[in-house]
């Protein structure tokens, strides 16, 4: 149980997906403008990740691996991801035409959010067990929530800031960016102990 | 007595030296009055006079529309001249209908209908009374005291507030009219008190007109209104600082005094109550202060309602310097004059013509998030956060933390080390947000016509065809009736 | 290289299929987000966007076929509105905000034609025929059918006159007072 604890926190935390394993960057910075609509998107993606991350490791045991295909990995969880990411759409626009409209692009573009295929693969390389790979999917995204909201909550505030014309809206962005990361990477403090 | 502990507030440079200590002198009657149709809160009043007719001082020229109204007396003698737009005593300077009128240096009152004993009148009596006399808050906010009266009648009120604050720097025209005319205002205070029926009456005074205090205490001697010294701070005369000052109750946001059974009336409107019942006089003129450091004599006249500020000036001995801005009001929530020729109405406190050097107003810089003026709003609001909201046009966010509840008193503006024109930004907000919200409701109109007369040309569309059928239904019948009558035949 | 063919065909298959009755299950009617676009146009159905009224112009929002600029009567506020709804950036570039305006009729040139108060969506013209016209300020959405539908170019779109109630202050950093008045 502890052990599964410490997974998710290091996941989360310590391995940011975003801010240390610098993946899932487009959304990071595309739809963190404004609290509500990053929310959504992090609720989105947790929801795409976990469940991909279980599908895909049923796969990769129950399919790829009995049949000797590993070859055709990638191309099996795109597959599955993209089901995963089209089911999802059609559950947001029914619940939800606003956060539909508001995520827009960037919700089919969870198809393509490197985060998703990057967890599935990185299961099977550190040949994690079901709940394992399911909690360290978990995690992860939780991580992405946490930092999607943190950071859209900064970019609120910085909106109203007076910078230079020059360093305003995206400049400005990717700098806050790189210093919510060097925060996260004091995380790393904690794997020591 | 024991005050309450306040919030907010700053101490601004008073400069009330300059005209403290001039008596109340009469101005000489101009040659002609502007007298705009709305000087008060509300409806704008209707003219019941027509160019040419002869009026006498304190005759009905204009008569209150609505429910929220007050109408508007001639302040001499003479003939009106015109009636047309000229421009607003108001930042805009927009024009506005005014009647122009020419005294006849007369200055003849019209006959007087005063009670035998004014302290003898049903409450509802004096209400009337105040309603016809035209009277309104003269502190400034120009809101029709009668309206308040008979509020404040009907919902009970405990404690009657008489505000004698006057903490805008500069303005000594309550002082004044306290310190030599106290026996009217206590009168004045007497007779509202009357017409509410009040538990307790307190008045407060800043402390920092220890003459007026003792005036006004003398005065007061042998009647149930207390007279309380109030530390001099700028926003005291603001009514709900004064309220909580005095008794340390709070309005609600979006609340009224009456709604914790407190009414608050400016000595000046007491003044103008006890002149308008005790004299039968409308309120037809009022003490203005004539100050600033461009101006040769500062002093406190009584001026007819519609002088335009120039004559005001001119009696002062015009400008020793060269005047930055010209202000009408207090230097704190008064409004720059466009043009001198603007005329006082019954909410002018004061004109002021200020040099470069007390106006200073270097550029404004970023704001370091100091938060002076968190400290210094009186109403506790973030002025710095609902700045920074409106900048960037977030009007909805600036709402959310409190820009409805800004009084727009300028304390934060005052103290902003930085220069920011704080309370600007909150005026110009809230300007928008009431046109957005007109637009919003007129928007709702327009679409319920549109959807009304797509459902009139729909219903006539309908009725004609079916007129049609009708008639091509008949022409058939009578048709067949024929050819059968043929075939009988 | 038969197993693989085969299971990937399988699974695309089942996925497929998964779907298919997914997309049965949430089906939207129509889309909701019409509905609330079309409560916040001016609901005059003028036509200038060139959509038949504004449901015609919210449906084309709601599937982002239309720029959210495409209302003239809404200007500038309402291009913002919609786009903060849609959570688009609004390019208002080709916006020309002109403030709110209001139809006129130039007295002088009028012949009592009829019409303009014919074509007016919102009956905010009075008049008969043979008699001048006079339009109502408060249902005018400034539309400008009736500019169109006026033969001696006697209706007019003016900016909506400055009153004292409507003035309000300028933004700081924009025209001081006192300029606007030497106008």
């Amino acid at each position: 149980m502890n052990e599964y604890l410490l997974l998710l926190l290091s996941t989360a935390l310590v391995n940011n997906v975003v801010l240390v394993k610098f993946l899932g960057l487009c959304p990071f910075m595309g739809v963190s403008k404004k609290m509500d609509s990053a929310l959504g998107m992090g609720m989105a993606t947790t929801f795409v990740l976990t469940l991909a991350t279980a599908a895909s490791w049923m796969l990769e045991h129950w399919l790829l691996a009995p049949l000797g295909i590993e070859y055709l990995r990638i191309l099996a969880f795109i597959l599955v991801i993209a089901a995963v990411v089209q089911f999802t759409e059609m559950a947001i626009r029914k619940a939800s035409p606003s956060l539909y409209q508001v995520l827009g692009i960037y919700l089919p573009l969870i198809t393509t959010n490197c985060a998703v295929l990057g967890l599935a693969l990185l299961n099977v390389q550190e040949k994690h067990a079901f709940v394992e790979s399911l909690l360290y999917g978990f995690g992860s995204a939780l991580g992405f929530t946490l930092v999607m909201v943190l950071f859209a909550g900064l970019r609120e505030r910085l909106a109203l800031a007076q910078v230079p014309a020059t360093m305003n809206g995206a400049p400005a962005g990717f700098i806050l960016a790189g210093l919510l990361s060097l925060a996260f990477m004091g995380f790393a403090g904690l794997a020591n102990h | 007595m024991k005050l309450f502990k306040l919030r907010g507030g700053v101490h601004p440079i008073g400069r009330k030296e300059l005209s403290a200590e001039r008596p109340i002198r009469a101005l000489p009657m101009p040659e002609r009055l502007f007298v705009p149709l709305q000087q008060h809160v509300g409806a704008a009043a209707t003219a019941i006079v027509a160019v040419g007719d002869k009026v006498l001082k304190g005759q009905l020229i204009a008569s209150g529309q609505g429910p929220i109204s007050a109408p508007v007396h001639a302040p001499t003698s003479g003939r009106i001249v015109a009636l047309g737009d000229y421009p607003a005593p108001h930042p805009s300077g927009l024009p506005v209908p005014t009647l122009t009128l020419e005294a006849d240096g007369e200055d003849r009152w019209q006959a007087a209908d005063i009670p035998d004993d004014p302290f003898a009148l049903a409450p509802e009596d004096i209400a009337a009374r105040v309603a016809a006399a035209g009277i309104v808050g003269l502190g400034g906010a120009a809101f029709p005291s009668a309206v308040k009266l008979n509020i404040s009648r009907k919902s009970g009120v405990d404690t009657l507030i008489v505000n004698g604050g006057e903490c805008e720097p500069y303005l000594t025209c309550d002082d004044r009219l306290m310190c030599e005319r106290a026996e009217g205002v206590v009168a004045g205070i007497r007779l509202i008190h009357r017409a509410v029926g009040s538990r307790q009456v307190l008045v407060g005074i800043e402390d920092n007109k220890p003459a007026a205090i003792a005036a006004m205490r003398a005065a007061a001697l042998g009647t149930d209104i207390q007279v309380v010294a109030v530390p001099a701070m700028y926003p005291m005369g603001w009514d709900k600082q004064l309220t909580r000052a005095l008794i340390g109750k709070e309005v609600p946001a979006g609340g009224r005094s009456a709604d914790i059974g407190v009414l608050v009336h400016n000595v000046a409107t007491a003044y103008a109550v006890y002149e308008a019942i005790a004299l039968g006089r409308p309120l037809v003129s009022r003490i203005v202060t004539v100050s600033g450091g461009a101006v040769k004599e500062p002093c406190n006249l009584e001026v007819p309602i519609g002088t335009p500020a120039q004559a005001l000036f001119d009696h002062c001995g015009g400008f020793g310097k060269m005047p930055a801005r010209l202000v009408m009001g207090g230097p704190m929530m008064g409004h720059e004059m466009p043009i001198t020729g603007i005329p006082i109405v019954k909410g002018t406190s004061g004109v002021l013509a200020l040099t470069p050097a007390e106006i200073g107003q270097p550029e404004p810089a970023p704001c370091i998030r100091c938060s002076s003026c968190v400290r210094a709003c009186p109403v506790g609001l973030l002025p710095l956060e609902m700045a920074a909201r409106i900048r960037v046009g977030d009007l909805a966010d600036a709402v959310d933390i409190g820009l409805k509840d800004c009084i727009a008193c300028g304390s934060c503006s005052y103290v902003c080390p930085a220069h920011i024109p704080l309370v600007h930004y909150f005026n110009h907000a809230k300007g928008e947000l009431t046109a957005k919200e007109k637009a919003k409701l007129k928007q709702e109109a327009t679409k319920k016509l549109a959807t009304e007369r797509t459902a009139r040309m729909e219903r006539i569309a309908r009725e004609r065809e079916e007129a049609a059928a009708r008639r091509r239904a008949a022409k058939e019948a009578a048709e067949a009736a024929k050819k059968m009558t043929g075939a009988t035949a | 290289m038969l197993a693989a063919v085969v299971s990937l065909t399988a699974l695309g298959a089942s996925l497929g299929l998964m779907l298919g009755v997914a997309a049965r299950k949430l089906r939207v009617e129509g889309n909701p987000l019409a509905a609330e676009l079309e409560a916040m146009m001016p609901g005059s159905q003028c036509g200038q966007c060139g959509f038949p009224g504004c449901a015609g112009a919210a449906n084309a929002l709601a599937e982002g076929s239309a720029p959210v600029t495409l209302c003239p009567p809404g200007g500038r506020d309402l291009a913002v509105a919609l786009a903060a709804k849609l959570g688009i950036e609004a390019d208002l570039s080709g916006v020309k905000d002109s403030g709110p305006l209001v139809a006129e009729v130039q007295e002088d040139i009028c012949i009592g034609c009829t019409r303009c108060y014919k074509v007016c969506p919102t009956d905010a013209i009075m008049g008969a025929a043979k008699h001048i016209h006079a339009v109502f300020r408060e249902a005018c959405t400034a539309c400008g059918k009736c500019v169109e539908a006026c033969p001696t170019e006697a209706t007019r779109l003016v900016p909506v006159p400055v009153t004292l109630q409507s003035w309000y202050w300028p933004k700081p950093g924009s025209n001081p007072v006192s300029t606007a008045l030497a106008a």
